[in-house]
Parts: structure tokens; C-alpha cells; sequence
């Protein structure tokens, strides 16, 4: 239980099946605002399921059967008619593969604006390049803004793709295993980011590395088999596991 | 690319069989001279033979891969047969017509040595122009519709409908516009515009029903454009809390623009040479009518409605290979469009 | 109701108008082949050729036309598929290029755009130029061949492009040649794609009118040799419409259902016998 700090989104009982193959199973977990949490385990558990769940994107898919209560700030998301759209834009997602929108740079992050606030031409431009200074693209994007996005390193699109989901302004950033279509470099480039942006954001990360949810996480959920083993702050996490399948997976013996 | 032409190289003995077997066709329908083509086709049966006897290892597989390159090597020469005898078929035509005379002049009467297709030609642009102006909107909202909002069991019985529509001869597609669509036209639709004379035959009928011809061609291709666009470009779409419908506007339809493109030139192709449907409907008149209702004929039609011709007046012949000539070369530009579209797309958006 | 989701329903609406469009044509088709065919059918009209007045409003039937069809299409079928697998295969990685194996891809796409009278101006001129001008079964066949040969040819090349390569490398590390591989190995895996392709080809070559209206002429008998002239269910509708009588004009709505049934059969046999030629191959 995290105690210092509200609490953003809370899962109740959450059970999601996909082609009748339940891939996530009773899920109680609780996430706290602003902090950086880290879903870890290893691959195929769930974790990417867990994370599309929260901004209700699990949907679009075909034989997805969703139950449970899914409550973000207090109003659960889960329920009959809510307008999903607004719904998302509070959540930002980041994927593993950058997908820059095939549009310009500055027409990448501009679309979500374009869509939400209208166009008001100054203001556009003065929030994308806010958002590009936020991320540390500006300076080598400045000179080609119109240029395709697709031009970009595959670095760069991530972070653009950083920039175009926090220019909505939403309050969560959901992560989906961000760095690992990344050189070190870059990927390092995007966890001094995330750490940075934890302070207006709560950040959503899933790994499947540990010692990256060991270097940026403040709290952590360890997802085993759609089955949450635990949760708890990262420092509690790391040095005293209370599960046997923690101790086991922090050891190196399961993955 | 250096290591193939070298291979190419070892099976010398086939090419050049290949290539006197083809020069035995020329000779035989060009030149007309029956000695040369005996003797190149009984060259080519030679190296042919000699070809497969100097085999002695692996005689299966070499016999099978060259059996292979020779069928394959003879298609493409097909192809350029087909250019190459239609456009001997036309010289007659345009020797006895300046190519100005044939193409400006809207005067079709055989009978009297005037081939003039100016009228013929405009027919066939205002045709299909005005089907594809009918059939794109239809096609392409239906394939929105099919690749990003149908419900999935709505999908598997649309699909059959699109596939039968596709496979249906144009004969019957013309004998339904002859029941259905000519009088519809005759007593609804033109007097509806303020036409009473309209028989019904006539170039809006033929593009009627060359428009439902061509919607199966644009919406399969348009579906496959969609569906090819990845989730993930949609799903980033959607978290930025944009609807399904703006998803569709402003990423789908940029991401897949290329692809929809090329099925338009595809489906314009379709109808720039559909033949009999039009041929039953459109009245038949080498002119150019003074309303949209009134009788025309197009390039296709016209062939359909003159052949019967050809054994009184020979150099008719040769203007209806001429027609199909241009048939298609214009059939085979727009194929290459498509073609090209798609490729420089490819190239731009790698995803 | 925003703006936005306004939009969007009134585009919705304008998407679910073009399906029933679409939709409404085939069951129109359908509707007045079915309505103005079946009434003039008879057990008399399927088994009698056309000879003795059945454009005349007599009796007889066109049993010669369906027959023409057949042999028709179904040589033609039988060799554009030769040609068709063969080439299909040579165009695989394996044996060719893949730059000059695309260059060929788009010579049979073309091919596959090009309107069905140009091969039969094609065929018409060669006749000419040999003297055979009135028409013959022989050269129906060959328009035919022509006809479907790209289509065969680029359903059989989609088909076996799919073929995972790791399969193929498993048989050649078992010592097979390249040539055996493509014959026993590729062959299966592709079979659905093989069957809807020559299935596809043979609808359109019964259908096809203007290839063979320009080829083999008329007939109100049977072929008996190939360089007969002969009937044709497209050709015959043509002819009956053009007649005069009503009641001659009503039968081309027969030889029409004959026609629709046929492509209706031919789509119900592709969904059979792809699903049921899946059932070997890996996924």
C-alpha cells in the first residue's frame, strides 16, 4: 500500500479474457500519483493487456471481454456511458516501436491540439514548441519542422511521440516498454525524461527489464502469469520481497 | 543483379532458341513469309533438342527450372507479341488516314471511308468519368465503413456480396441494365432533369451500370489499403483522445491514400474498357448527344458494334485493331500509374 | 451531441447508404435474372440445342450453348493453369531475380486490366492474316487461354508468396532440389490460393463475352471438330436479345440464370475448397 500520496488509478477485481484465453486474472492494484510505477514480469503475463486497459484502447480489438471496476480520480472508467475519447485523452501512451503519425513533425504534435482546443495559430505554436523544449527535441527539430516525421531517428520519434502525448496535456503517461526498439543512448536519453516528467505526471512504465524499473521506479507491481504476486514501493520491492515468486524473479531464476 | 544476368548467361542455348521462335512468329504474321518462320521454328526445335540432350546430371531438375524459364520467357514475349501485332494491325488504318483525321474528326461512317473517333473518344471520357464520379464516393465510404466499422459478423456477409458482384459476366450486368436501368432512366430520371425525349439508351445508363461494375474492384482494394495501415498508427491516434471517425479522416486515409489511389486507377481502368454492358445500353450512335441521356458509343462498344463489318470492309479491320490499340495503351498507363503510386509510397512511409 | 461526434454520425450514416447500395445492386442483379430467367426455363430448353427455330419463338432450347461454354472454358482453364503454375513458381526468389521477377509481376498485372475485347481483336487479327475468318473453337480457346493466364498466374504468385520460407529451407536441408521442393512442398501449402485462382479464371472465362464474341462465331450445333464455329452462353444472350419477339428476348433471362448460377456455384465451391484444402497446410 503506498502511503505517501493520492492514490490515481485503483483496479477492482479486474478480469480481461482475450479469445476466451484469460489473460488477466482478479487484478487489485493501486497507483500512485505522480510517481513513476513500474509493471514488471516477464513476457506474455499481461502487462502490455494491463496498460491498454487503463485508457480503455484493449477494446478495439475483437473477443476482448473486460470486467471489473477500473477507477481513475474516483470515477470508474468501466462504466456505460462515458465518452471514451475524453477518457483517453487523460491518459498519453507511448509504445514500443515509436509510430509517428505520417504528418510533419509539427503536425505531429499539433494533431491531438488541433482535435481538442481548436486553431488558434499562435497558441499551436507556441505549445509545440513547449512541448518539443520539453522533451529535448527542440533544438534539432527547429529548423524542419515541416520536414516528414518519419526522417526522424528512431530515437527522436520516441521522444516526438513523448511530445505529442503530453501536448493534450493529460494526467497520466502510460509506457509500454519504451526503450526497447532504443540504442542505449537514446534509451537512456528517454529515462532522464520520464524521471523529469514524473513530477507533472504519474508515469505508467511496463518493463521487462529489471534493472531499468530498478534505476527510475517509486513504486512497483510485479505481474506474474495475468496474476498481480505483488505491489509496493520500490525501495520495499527491491530490498525486501515478501513473495516467494518475487524472491524468485529478482533472483534471476524465473524469466 | 550482376550474379543473375551471369546465369542468364549459361543457358545461352535456350535464350537464343527462344528469341528464333519468336522471330518465326514475326516473320509469320508480319512478314507473311512462310519459308522464314519454317525455318526458324525448325532452328528453334534444334537448339531446343540439343538443349536437353547436353544434359546428362540432374536431368530432372535442370529440365524442369529451364522448362520453367522458357514458359516464363515466353509469357513476357506474349505481351510484347500482343503490342507488337496490334500495332501492325493498325498501320493499314493509318496509312490510309492521316492520325489528325482519325482522332479529330467525329464522322463514323465505314461505309463511306470516314473513321473519324473524335465523337467515340469523348463519349468515352464523359462515360466514364461520370461512372467513376458515381462510384468512388460509394466505393471508398463503403470500405471505411467494411474495414473500420463493421461489426465482425456484418463483415462475413458483406464479403461474399463484394465477391459475387465481382465474378458476375458483363453480359448479365448489361441484360439487368437493359430490364432495370434503361427504362428507369427513359421514365424517371431524365424527365426528372427536364429531358422527355430520352429513349433510355444512352451514356448516363451505360454509366450506371459500368459504375456498379467497378465498385467491387475499388472496395477490395480500398479494405486491403485499410486494413494494412498498422494498430498501432490507430492506437496512437486514439489515446490522444481523438474519435474513431477523426482516426479515419486524418491518419487512416493519409497512411492508405496511395493504395486508394491506385484502386481508382485501377477501377477507371475497368471501366474505360468494359465492352458489352456498355455496348447494350448506350445506343449505339458514333456522336456526341446534346444531353447526358442521349445515345453515344464508346471505344469498347464501338469495336462490339462494328465487327460484324469487317468482312465487307477491310481497312475497317484495321481501325478496330487501331481501337483496341489505344485501349491498351491506355489501359497500360494507368496500370503503370497504380504501379508507380504505390511504390514511391512505399518508399516514403516505412512502418 | 458535439460537433465532433455529429460529424461522425452524419458520415456514418452516409457509409451504411453506400453498403446498401452496393448490397442492393447484387440483389437487384439477382432479383431480375432470377424473376425473368426462371419462368422461361424448362427441362426442354436445358436439353436441346437451338437448332429449328428457337430464335424464331419456336420450340428447342440451348444445351449447344452451354455445351460451346464448356468446351470452351474448360481447355482453356486447363492451360492457362499450366502456364500459370509454372510461371508462378519461376518467379519465387528461388530461381529468379526478385527485381526482374517484379518487373514480370507488373507485365501480368497489366495483362490482368486489359479489357477482354483486345484479346479478342488479338486472335481476330491472327485469324485474318491465316485466313480462318469465320470463327473456330480453336481460337475462343486460345483468347480464353489468354485471358486468364494473368489472372491464374498472380492468384498462384500470392498464394505461394506466402509460403513461410522457413518450410522451404527445411526441405532443402533435407536434400531436395529446388525444383522437387517447388513441386511437393510449395504445391500444398499454397493449394487454397491454387484453387481460388483457377476457379477465378474459369468464372471469367465462361462469363467472358467480348473475347469470344470477336472468335468463334456462331453455331446452332455442337462443335465437332476445333475449328468449328460454336455457341456460347454469353453470345447466345446476345443474339436472343436482340430479336425482335418478346418471347424470344425473355429466354436471354434463362441462359442469364444459367450464367449466375454457374458464378454462384463457382463462389460457394471456392469457400469449400479452400477451407477443406487448409486443412494441411501450416500456419
Amino acid at each position: 500500500m503506498n502511503k505517501s500520496g493520492n492514490t490515481q488509478i485503483e483496479t477492482k477485481v479486474l478480469n480481461v479474457t482475450i479469445h476466451s484465453n484469460p489473460v488477466l486474472k482478479n487484478i487489485d492494484i493501486q497507483i500512485p500519483a505522480k510517481q513513476l510505477t513500474a509493471i514488471i514480469g516477464p513476457s506474455g503475463c499481461g502487462k502490455t493487456t494491463l496498460l491498454k486497459s487503463f485508457n480503455r484502447l484493449l477494446e478495439i480489438q475483437d473477443n476482448v471481454k473486460i470486467d471489473g471496476e477500473i477507477v481513475v480520480d474516483g470515477i470508474n472508467i468501466m462504466s456505460g456511458g462515458l465518452n471514451v475519447p475524453d477518457i483517453r485523452k487523460k491518459m498519453g501512451l507511448i509504445s514500443q516501436k515509436p509510430y509517428p503519425l505520417p504528418m510533419s513533425i509539427f503536425e505531429n504534435v499539433a494533431y491531438g491540439l488541433r482535435i481538442h482546443h481548436g486553431k488558434n495559430a499562435k497558441e499551436l505554436a507556441e505549445t509545440v514548441q513547449k512541448c518539443l523544449q520539453e522533451v529535448g527535441l527542440w533544438n534539432e527539430v527547429k529548423d524542419r519542422l515541416n520536414d516528414p516525421a518519419s526522417r526522424l531517428s528512431v530515437g527522436q520519434q520516441q521522444r516526438l511521440c513523448l511530445a505529442r502525448a503530453i501536448a493534450v496535456q493529460p494526467e497520466v503517461i502510460l509506457c509500454d516498454e519504451p526503450t526497447s526498439a532504443l540504442d542505449p543512448i537514446a534509451a537512456q536519453q528517454i529515462e532522464k525524461l520520464l524521471l523529469k516528467l514524473k513530477k507533472d505526471f504519474t508515469v505508467i512504465l511496463v518493463t521487462h527489464t529489471l534493472r531499468q524499473a530498478k534505476r527510475v521506479a517509486d513504486y512497483v507491481i510485479f505481474l506474474y502469469f495475468g496474476k498481480v504476486v505483488e505491489q509496493g514501493s520500490a525501495v520495499e520491492f527491491f530490498t525486501n520481497p515478501k513473495n516467494p515468486e518475487t524472491k524468485a524473479y529478482l533472483a534471476g531464476e524465473i524469466s | 543483379m550482376p550474379n543473375n544476368i551471369r546465369n542468364v548467361f549459361k543457358h545461352k542455348l535456350l535464350i537464343v532458341g527462344i528469341l528464333s521462335l519468336f522471330l518465326s512468329f514475326i516473320f509469320l504474321f508480319i512478314f507473311n513469309d512462310l519459308f522464314l518462320f519454317a525455318l526458324f521454328l525448325i532452328l528453334f526445335i534444334i537448339l531446343l533438342i540439343y538443349n536437353f540432350v547436353k544434359v546428362t546430371r540432374k536431368l530432372y531438375d535442370t529440365l524442369g527450372t529451364r522448362l520453367m524459364l522458357f514458359v516464363t520467357a515466353s509469357m513476357i514475349f506474349l505481351f510484347f507479341l500482343l503490342l507488337i501485332i496490334l500495332i501492325n494491325g493498325s498501320i493499314d488504318i493509318l496509312q490510309d488516314q492521316s492520325l489528325s483525321e482519325l482522332i479529330l474528326s467525329s464522322t463514323w461512317k465505314p461505309f463511306s471511308g470516314e473513321f473519324g473517333l473524335f465523337a467515340v473518344i469523348i463519349d468515352t471520357l464523359i462515360v466514364t468519368a461520370v461512372s467513376m464520379l458515381i462510384a468512388i464516393p460509394i466505393s471508398v465510404l463503403s470500405a471505411i465503413y467494411i474495414a473500420e466499422y463493421a461489426p465482425k459478423k456484418f463483415r462475413k456477409i458483406i464479403r461474399p456480396f463484394i465477391d459475387v458482384l465481382a465474378g458476375v459476366p458483363s453480359v448479365v450486368f448489361g441484360l439487368c441494365a437493359l430490364l432495370v436501368f434503361v427504362p428507369l432512366v427513359r421514365d424517371d430520371i431524365a424527365p426528372f432533369f427536364g429531358n422527355t425525349i430520352s429513349s433510355g439508351f444512352g451514356l448516363f445508363t451505360a454509366s450506371l451500370i459500368l459504375s456498379i461494375m467497378v465498385f467491387p474492384i475499388i472496395i477490395s482494394l480500398c479494405v486491403e489499403s485499410f486494413n494494412a495501415v498498422p494498430i498501432a498508427l490507430k492506437e496512437a491516434s486514439l489515446s490522444l483522445g481523438a474519435t474513431k471517425w477523426e482516426t479515419v479522416k486524418k491518419v487512416i486515409f493519409r497512411a492508405s491514400g496511395p493504395g486508394i489511389l491506385a484502386a481508382i486507377f485501377l477501377g477507371f481502368g475497368r471501366a474505360f474498357g468494359e465492352t458489352i454492358a456498355v455496348a447494350m445500353v448506350i445506343g449505339n450512335q458514333e456522336l456526341i448527344p446534346k444531353s447526358l441521356f442521349g445515345p453515344g458509343q464508346t471505344l469498347a462498344s464501338l469495336i462490339a458494334s462494328n465487327y460484324t463489318e469487317v468482312s465487307s470492309i477491310p481497312i475497317l479491320a484495321s481501325a478496330l485493331i487501331f481501337v483496341a490499340l489505344i485501349l491498351f495503351v491506355v489501359v497500360l498507363i494507368f496500370n503503370l500509374l497504380g504501379y508507380l503510386v504505390l511504390r514511391r509510397a512505399s518508399k516514403r512511409w516505412k512502418y | 451531441m458535439n460537433k465532433r461526434n455529429l460529424e461522425e454520425k452524419i458520415f456514418l450514416g452516409l457509409m451504411l447508404a453506400s453498403v446498401f447500395i452496393v448490397m442492393g445492386s447484387l440483389i437487384l442483379i439477382v432479383t431480375v435474372v432470377v424473376l425473368n430467367g426462371v419462368p422461361s426455363l424448362s427441362l426442354e430448353i436445358l436439353t436441346q440445342t437451338s437448332e429449328g427455330g428457337f430464335y424464331l419463338g419456336g420450340g428447342g432450347g440451348f444445351l449447344n450453348a452451354i455445351v460451346g461454354s464448356l468446351l470452351l472454358a474448360l481447355p482453356a482453364t486447363g492451360l492457362a493453369f499450366l502456364f500459370g503454375i509454372t510461371i508462378a513458381l519461376y518467379l519465387q526468389k528461388d530461381f529468379l531475380n526478385p527485381h526482374i521477377a517484379n518487373f514480370i509481376r507488373l507485365c501480368l498485372d497489366i495483362l490482368w486490366g486489359v479489357p477482354s475485347v483486345v484479346y479478342g481483336v488479338f486472335c481476330l487479327t491472327i485469324m485474318i492474316t491465316i485466313g480462318m475468318a469465320g470463327g473456330s473453337l480453336l481460337f475462343g480457346i486460345i483468347a480464353l487461354t489468354l485471358l486468364e493466364i494473368p489472372i491464374i498466374t498472380r492468384c498462384i504468385d500470392e498464394s505461394i508468396k506466402m509460403v513461410p520460407i522457413g518450410l522451404k529451407e527445411s526441405a532443402y536441408s533435407l536434400g531436395s532440389t529446388k525444383f522437387e521442393t517447388a513441386v511437393k512442398v510449395v504445391r500444398r501449402q499454397a493449394m487454397p490460393g491454387i484453387i481460388a485462382g483457377v476457379l477465378l479464371g474459369f468464372g471469367r472465362g465462361i462469363g467472358d463475352a467480348a473475347s469470344i464474341l470477336l472468335t468463334v462465331g456462331d453455331s446452332n450445333y455442337f462443335p465437332s471438330s476445333i475449328s468449328d464455329q460454336t455457341a456460347a452462353l454469353p453470345t447466345m444472350i446476345l443474339n436472343l436479345v436482340s430479336m425482335p419477339d418478346q418471347v424470344v428476348q425473355n429466354k436471354a433471362y434463362a441462359v442469364a440464370f444459367v450464367l449466375l448460377m454457374i458464378v454462384l456455384l463457382i463462389s460457394i465451391l471456392t469457400r469449400y475448397l479452400t477451407k477443406k484444402s487448409s486443412k494441411h497446410i501450416i500456419k
